[in-house]
């Protein structure tokens, strides 16, 4: 142990919300120039932890150290003027600017009143190279990678002067090989002296990176400063739920001999003429879940919408139990039992403005229990939502209260209670259980298992490789638009899938 | 500030995001939802404005307790009433025009043209027909609902298959519009000049294609008013139940809905954007063809240089200040038409009549400012609310489940 004062010590936090505990007497001591890490199931209180320790909020109980110093933070500028700063989850800058531009944002250095873009440039560079993030500050950020995007961010983080680094779920968007090249920055920097805190809630990510680790369930820290050589993953994931991990697996096949959905030689072009869905040919057959994996941006997105009939298809074929619907409307095919699990449930999958039972009826508002007629049943569809709220576990005081009051996981299952009504044909699921916690993926896992056991066909898109090699009856790798191979996922790795996804590794 | 939202982001609670952008929540007539402060926040806003307007007419050297007492008094003489309830049938038509469209987001700022045209036209067609008793009425009426909504849809399609914001759209289609009115009001095409003036008006519609007034059927149930009620007073009223019904209870009012609070949700729910833009447009076109109406057949007869004008901007603002709900347009069509019935009023105690422009406008702005905070609070307090409760237990998935 260093005999300095430690970075950061947070003692006795605790934070109320009207009814709800937060978090609750949590303590949590970080050392100068380590990278800590903080694991927790979502809901469990790091992001508040860390709203506290940035100044997004006051905790109602306990003291904050910086260095030593005992501090009381009104708002982040506090905590920046204290040598902290936030990476948040999700990025905040401005795509039509240049990274120089937004690095400067907010605390552009001055000459006789104009910008100094000399001496920003200058510095940007000498701070690149010495922690290694190498970005061309004259690019325009639109131009950059997610990977270049969040070195940015820790660019802009570091320009303001910080030396603590709350770095909050940044690996959630990145893929396996970004992921490394991440790992090396914070390296870089915490041989540089500075501090990091990363929060996650991916173990072999946090064991492989951090010098500390500690676990937050339920608000309150249950374990702190665990030394990653002498715990293992198992030991963190029971820490964090407080009983075992579910693990995603099907057992016995349940593939049957009809082919629910047969796209031929699907092809997207963008309005520019780009081709994004390159001549993709698939089948499902009736009980089997097609898993495609693939770095996102690579084509799935439009490749679903295109089956959804979001989007039109070029050229190409899809077929569904044999009837041709690639000129069919959206609600037409939902209407014949297409089901659709968007991978934005804010955009696509709800209104959050609206009522949970008005969710309900989303997507389904041609069909019985939700309408009659030309009109909106609405005691049908109260009914109907009550019995998803109670199958699939949303929790929630009634069905009258607003989307957006439900956490992520709660609105996740409803989305899933929603579309696995009225019998469902063929499911397209995207990112199913992104972002939200153990419990909650179990279930949807297990409703899928039941789903395919029915003979329901799932064209699965995850970037949770471990889902969708646990999850998948076939499974497809998507590069660029094209499907470039297909692995089998009893017995592929998720490092094997990773390098195939980027178009690395020799495959089959 | 709004930040992007990108896919899988976790709402975490009670942090919430912002989900709808302040001005977007301002035109799509969101609000509070429950029933106290649906009452109580304009009630608010509005006594808020009611000082500010002391304030301003203090400034301007008025007495503003007499002010407002004289045009009180005047506003509530029998003949006053009258015209304000006339005017506001009129403001009431043309606000609920603009709702339809700002339901879902689509801002018809061609009301304007769309009914001037309606008018024009459908006048000219009932004074060239004389049919037997409703059904020159019915034959005008619909004429000027097809027009509207005739003269709308070209905005709506030009959105649809050009891209081309209907804002730009319409208003380039009122002047349009003016220009054919213009052109088509004259004694060379449907129009004559009404000897002994330089007004040149349509044909009058014969006796048997006019609405009579309302003041025989009050009479008869105890209420003498003077002047002319409009006879199409009761057409207003049915507009708003039809407009509240099919938005809160069918399922094109459920699409709109949808398609105004969520544009991508509402694609991935099957819904046709296209459709239900033309849709709209064309309802919101027809709606407007009814405001020249109850005027045309209830008191002109004819269309003429003197029409009212300028009702479709009048009504974007009812439309705001009274949220897109029928009953709230109602109410403050009835509070515009009745600070505009005044207005003349305040000349006699020396405040200058535009007064009454400014003190609109420090009424809406203060009734969307009080409403939009209201329902941020509102949703931050929900989202506690439900925290709050899962965290005692009350949680509808494991109460009903367990009886």
């Amino acid at each position: 142990m260093p005999d300095q004062a430690p970075a950061v010590r947070l003692t006795s936090i605790t934070k109320r919300f009207p009814g709800v505990v937060a978090n609750s007497d949590v303590n949590l001591t970080i050392e100068r120039g380590e990278v800590h890490a903080l694991v927790g199931e979502n809901g469990a209180g790091k992001s508040t932890l860390m709203k506290i320790l940035y100044g997004m909020q006051r905790p109602d109980e306990g003291t904050i150290e910086i260095d030593g110093e005992q501090v009381s933070f009104k708002t982040p500028a506090d905590a920046i003027e204290r040598g902290i700063g936030m990476v948040h989850q999700h990025f905040k800058l401005a795509d039509n600017l240049t990274v120089l531009e937004n690095v400067i944002l907010g605390a552009e250095p001055k000459k006789r009143g104009r910008i100094d873009f000399a001496a920003a440039r200058t510095r940007i560079k000498e701070m690149s190279d010495a922690y290694g993030l190498h970005v061309d500050p004259d690019l325009l950020v639109e131009m950059l990678g997610v990977g270049d995007r969040q070195r940015v961010e820790i660019l802009k983080v570091l320009y303001r002067g910080a030396r603590v680094l709350i770095l909050d779920e940044p690996t959630a968007v990145l893929v396996p090989h970004e992921v490394d090249e991440l790992f090396g920055n914070l390296r870089d920097l915490r041989a540089e002296g500075l501090t990091v805190l990363f929060i996650s809630h991916k173990l072999d990510e946090v064991l492989s990176v951090a010098d500390a680790i500690s676990v937050i369930r339920r608000g309150t820290t249950v374990a702190t400063r665990l030394d990653p050589s002498e715990v293992t993953s198992r030991r963190l994931a029971e820490l964090m739920v407080g009983s075992e991990l579910p693990t995603p697996e099907l057992h016995e096949s349940t593939v049957t001999e009809d082919v629910q959905l047969d796209v031929g030689g699907l092809t997207v072009r963008s309005p520019e003429g780009r081709t994004i869905v390159d001549g993709v040919s698939l089948r499902i057959r009736r009980g089997e879940i097609v898993g495609l994996a693939g770095v996102e941006g690579n084509g799935q997105s439009e490749l679903i919408e295109t089956i959804m009939g979001i989007r039109q298809a070029d050229a190409g074929t899809v077929v569904y139990g044999g009837d041709d619907i690639t000129q069919w409307s959206t609600r037409r095919r939902r209407e014949a039992g297409i089901a659709y699990i968007p991978e934005d449930r804010h955009r696509h999958g709800l209104i959050l403005e609206g009522t949970i039972w008005e969710n309900r009826v989303l997507g389904h508002q041609t069909q019985r229990p939700n309408v009659r007629g030309p009109w909106i049943d609405r005691r049908g569809a109260r009914r109907d939502t009550t019995r998803i709220v109670q199958e699939y576990d949303v929790r929630t005081p009634g069905i009258e209260v607003l989307a957006a009051s439900l956490s992520g996981g709660n609105q996740q299952k409803l989305i899933v209670g929603r579309e696995m009504s009225g019998d469902p044909k063929l499911l397209i699921a995207a990112h199913p259980t992104r972002g939200i916690d153990v419990g909650a993926q179990a279930a949807i896992w297990d409703h899928l298992r039941q789903a395919r056991a029915n003979g329901l066909a799932v064209l699965l898109i995850s970037a949770d490789l471990e889902e969708l090699i646990g999850m998948s009856d076939t499974l497809h790798v998507i590069l660029r638009g094209r499907l470039v191979a297909e692995v089998d996922p009893r017995t592929v790795t998720p490092e094997e899938l990773g390098s195939a996804m980027t178009g690395a590794g020799g495959t089959q | 500030m709004s930040e992007p939202k990108e896919p899988g982001t976790a709402a975490k609670p009670p942090a919430a995001p912002e989900p709808v952008p302040a001005w977007q929540a301002i035109l799509r007539g969101l609000g509070p939802r429950g029933l106290g402060l649906k009452i109580g926040a304009p009630v608010l806003a509005l006594l808020i404005s009611l000082g500010i307007t002391m304030i301003l007419l203090r400034i301007t050297g008025a007495d503003p307790v007499s002010s407002v007492q004289s045009m009180i008094d005047y506003g509530t003489t029998e003949n006053s009433i009258v015209d304000t309830v006339n005017r506001a049938t009129r403001y009431y038509l043309s606000a609920v025009a603009v709702a339809i469209g700002f339901r879902m987001a689509l801002f018809n700022i061609g009301v304007d043209g769309q009914y001037r045209l309606a008018a024009m036209l459908a006048a000219a067609l009932g004074g060239a027909l004389t049919l037997p008793a409703p059904f020159g009425q019915i034959l005008t009426i619909l004429a000027a609902m097809l027009i509207g909504g005739l003269w709308a849809s070209i905005a709506g399609i030009l959105k649809v298959t050009r891209g081309i914001s209907e804002v730009i759209s319409t208003i380039m289609l009122n002047a349009i519009a003016t220009g054919l009115v213009a052109y088509l009001l004259n004694d060379k095409r449907l129009a004559d000049v009404r000897p002994g003036s330089n007004n040149v008006a349509t044909p009058k519609i014969p006796e048997s294609g006019r609405v009579d007034p309302l003041n025989g059927f009050l009479a008869s149930i105890g209420i003498d008013l003077p002047g002319r009620m409009y006879g199409l007073l009761p057409l207003a009223i049915v507009v708003g139940i039809v407009f509240y019904i099919v938005i809160n209870f069918s399922r094109f009012g459920f699409d709109l809905k949808v398609s105004g609070l969520s544009p991508s949700a509402a694609q991935s729910s099957g819904i046709s954007a296209p459709k239900m833009i033309v849709a709209t447009m064309v309802l919101s076109g027809a709606t407007a063809g009814l405001i020249g109406m109850p005027e045309l057949l209830g008191e002109s007869y004819e269309y003429s240089l003197n029409f009212p004008a300028g009702l479709g901007f009048t009504g974007i603002t009812i439309a705001l200040l009274g949220r897109n709900h029928p009953v709230g347009i109602a109410l403050a069509a009835l509070l515009f038409a009745f600070l505009d019935q005044t207005s003349d009023v305040l000349q006699e105690v020396d405040v200058p009549k535009e007064i009454v422009g400014v003190m609109q406008g420090v009424i809406v702005l203060t009734v969307v400012i009080v409403y939009e905070l209201v329902r941020r609070w509102e949703i931050r307090l929900q989202q506690h609310t439900v925290a709050a409760e899962l965290a005692t237990g009350r949680d509808l998935a494991r109460e009903e489940s367990a009886s």
